[in-house]
């Protein structure tokens, strides 16, 4: 148990900056998840936290107390690794053990703790066998319980599923969630996987390019992004962007098109407040694809579209919509069929619209 | 089609055997001679069937005809001296390799490449201020004095050799280790160490080889404290003739032990030979 925090740490490797004045705190208990691509700087910052690499500018805090010079050991966490770094020498069960054997633990207590853990992750008939032996998912499970057989302050685990194939991948991040709020342990958890993140996260926080885009519930990411690279990142398929000017006399979006002007009227129903806007703003209008309804006959404010194609994913149907260079990604109920290059109508819900600034890529 | 392949094994297995003449007939040559009597190794035509006698292996130990003569000396001078060496530089180069393996240090390129450098020079070219340097600090003709040096020569190589294997294993193991809360030295020993051993026992086995092989050096810093066999075996050929018996009894004995330790450790040697060869 404990409260982690992150104060404006700076990590370069070279020219390269890794971790670019991120500043973030963890509440005691959190599941808190950093997502981003590969290369943003999300496993250097969690690798910074546990003490392998040292930080270059300033302060990470357990509990409020600076920890940039303490070595790792020193600072009680448990890392799991991707490829779970499980000691190849040492069987199974010694895996597990060996954190507690540098802890002076008596061998019955280490005894009684190993098998607890284990029959917590259901793992106790394979303490014999060296890793080499074990399937992907019992070793995922040995590396869980060697983290977790220490009751340390705080897991860090760097995308602990990436090497499991999708069920067992989606079975692990229920278990771990579910053992995760059974002992209330602060974790961090890196992943490049949006699905993951929304998944398992109290707080998910973004990193691009080594900068913090945006720390938030999965909710508040996904229906309010704040930045043009949060609202792509977050959701599949990811928003629809359409490049546009601010009309201040009309409260209307003009978005071209091979040479036309549509005319688009900002419904008044609208979040995010336009007042602070100038005339002729370049803005970028994103919106999720449940949020582009489709009608088969003319409709007030719609733009006209014609079907490309339909991807019928069982669950649902993606259509996706074209105007000359526009194009618009829409999901509805697997019910809703049209004909391949039927024309249509588009509606965007108000609710779902959200205003970006072209320039700043900041949500308006 | 199952002509063929009965062809190809035949021939297979012929080209093996050959091979394995030609290999190990001088082995055999050696075993043989020494258990000739002098008659019997200067017949001509050579004889393949003879009574084979151990004189020659009594002379070499206990010949009457000074100390010069007495190998069980000189063996255990060569063991010594060998196995020290072996060890030091097994010990020194795996710490070294370690460091150079996992930390940063400034100018680690340019200082890898000097230690290559010192198994460049043949020995020859090294000799006479290696001599100098000994007589002065009085090294000479003694067994640390001798370990010192082939402790010395020998890690430009196993530095190099333990750095390969190090550098393959994942830098995560360790990493585990130093978060569940060992330090750098307990992670080293509990968790590098034990997955080296492939690495230090490949090291050891061309460590061993080398001194136990080396001549140069030998027979110029040792005149008799510190002697081992091949400076030993040298002095026999020019003394009192070619006692061809004696030299093949010594020379048999003194290929044993490698041959021992080499087939003991045979895989971990096929794997450091073929290391990086072949991909995982």
């Amino acid at each position: 148990m404990a409260i982690i925090g992150l104060r404006d740490v700076v990590k370069r490797y070279g020219q390269t900056v890794a971790v670019n004045h991120v500043s973030l705190e963890i509440k005691d208990g959190e599941f808190l998840v950093l997502l981003g691509p590969s290369g943003c700087g999300k496993t250097t910052s969690l690798r910074s936290i546990a003490g392998l690499e040292d930080v270059d500018e300033g302060q990470i805090l357990i509990d409020g107390v600076e920890v940039n010079n303490k070595r790792p050991a020193e600072r009680d966490m448990a890392f799991c690794f991707q490829q779970y770094a499980l000691y190849p020498h040492l069987t199974a069960y010694n895996n597990i053990a060996f954190p507690l054997r540098t802890q002076n633990v008596p061998k019955a207590e280490i005894d009684r703790r190993v098998h607890e853990v284990c029959s917590l992750l259901q793992i106790e008939d394979i303490f014999n066998r060296k890793p080499k032996k074990l399937s992907a998912g019992d070793q995922q499970r040995v590396a869980l319980a060697r983290a977790m057989v220490r009751q340390p302050k705080v897991y860090l685990m760097d995308e602990p599923l990436s090497n499991l194939d999708a069920q067992l991948r989606a079975d692990m991040r229920v278990e771990l969630r579910r053992i995760q709020l059974q002992n209330k342990v602060t974790t961090i958890y890196v992943t490049h996987d949006q699905v993951e993140a929304m998944a398992m996260a109290d707080r998910i926080a973004i990193m691009n390019q080594g900068v913090l885009q945006q720390v938030g519930t999965p909710e508040e990411i996904y229906a309010y992004p704040a930045t043009l690279f949060v609202a792509n990142f977050i959701g599949s398929p990811s928003m629809n962007f359409l490049n546009c000017k601010f009309d201040k006399g009309s409260f209307s979006l003009a978005i071209k098109s091979n040479g036309e002007t549509l005319q688009f009227q900002i419904p008044h129903s609208i979040i995010q407040n336009l007042t602070h806007l100038q005339d002729g703003q370049d803005l970028v209008l994103g919106v999720r694809p449940e949020d582009v309804i489709i009608s088969t006959t003319p409709i007030e404010n719609g733009i006209q579209v014609h079907l490309v194609i339909t991807e019928n994913l069982g669950s649902e149907n993606i259509h996706h919509l074209e105007r000359n260079e526009l194009h618009l990604v829409s999901r509805t109920s697997p019910g809703d069929i049209y004909n391949e290059d039927q024309q249509l109508w588009v509606y965007l819900e108000p609710e779902g619209i959200r205003l970006f600034d072209k320039e700043t890529e900041k949500a308006i | 089609m199952h002509r063929d392949s009965t062809l190809k094994k035949v021939l297979s297995w012929a080209g093996l055997i050959l091979l394995l003449i030609i290999f190990l007939f001088p082995l055999y040559w050696l075993a043989a001679t020494a258990l000739k009597d002098r008659m019997q190794i200067m017949a001509i035509p050579p004889q393949f069937s003879f009574t084979p006698t151990l004189q020659n292996f009594k002379d070499i130990f206990f010949s009457s005809s000074g100390s010069d003569t007495n190998f069980g000396f000189f063996f255990r001078m060569s063991i010594i001296i060998s196995t020290l060496a072996t060890f030091f530089s097994v010990l020194f180069g795996t710490l070294a390799a370690y460091s150079l393996s996992r930390f940063k240090v400034a100018g680690k390129d340019d200082l890898m490449f000097f230690i290559l450098t010192t198994r460049m020079l043949p020995a020859i070219a090294t000799l006479v201020p290696i001599f100098l340097m000994y007589r002065n600090l009085h090294l000479s003709d003694t067994v640390h004095g001798m370990v010192l040096l082939y402790t010395m020569f020998n890690l430009g190589f196993t530095v190099w050799m333990m750095k390969s294997f190090i550098d393959e294993i994942p830098v995560e193991y360790e990493e585990a280790a130093l978060v569940d809360g060992y330090s750098r030295w307990e992670a080293f020993l509990k968790v590098v160490l034990p997955q080296s051993i492939t690495g230090i026992a490949a090291s050891a086995v061309f460590s061993l080889i080398a001194s136990w092989n080396e001549f140069v050096y030998g027979s110029i810093l040792t005149t008799r404290y510190a002697r081992t066999i091949p400076p030993a075996m040298s002095v026999r050929v020019g003394s009192e003739g070619y006692e061809w018996g004696r030299i093949a009894a010594t020379a048999f004995l003194y290929v044993l032990p490698v041959l021992a330790f080499t087939f003991l450790v045979r895989k971990s040697l096929l794997r450091g030979l073929t290391f990086g060869a072949i991909k995982k």
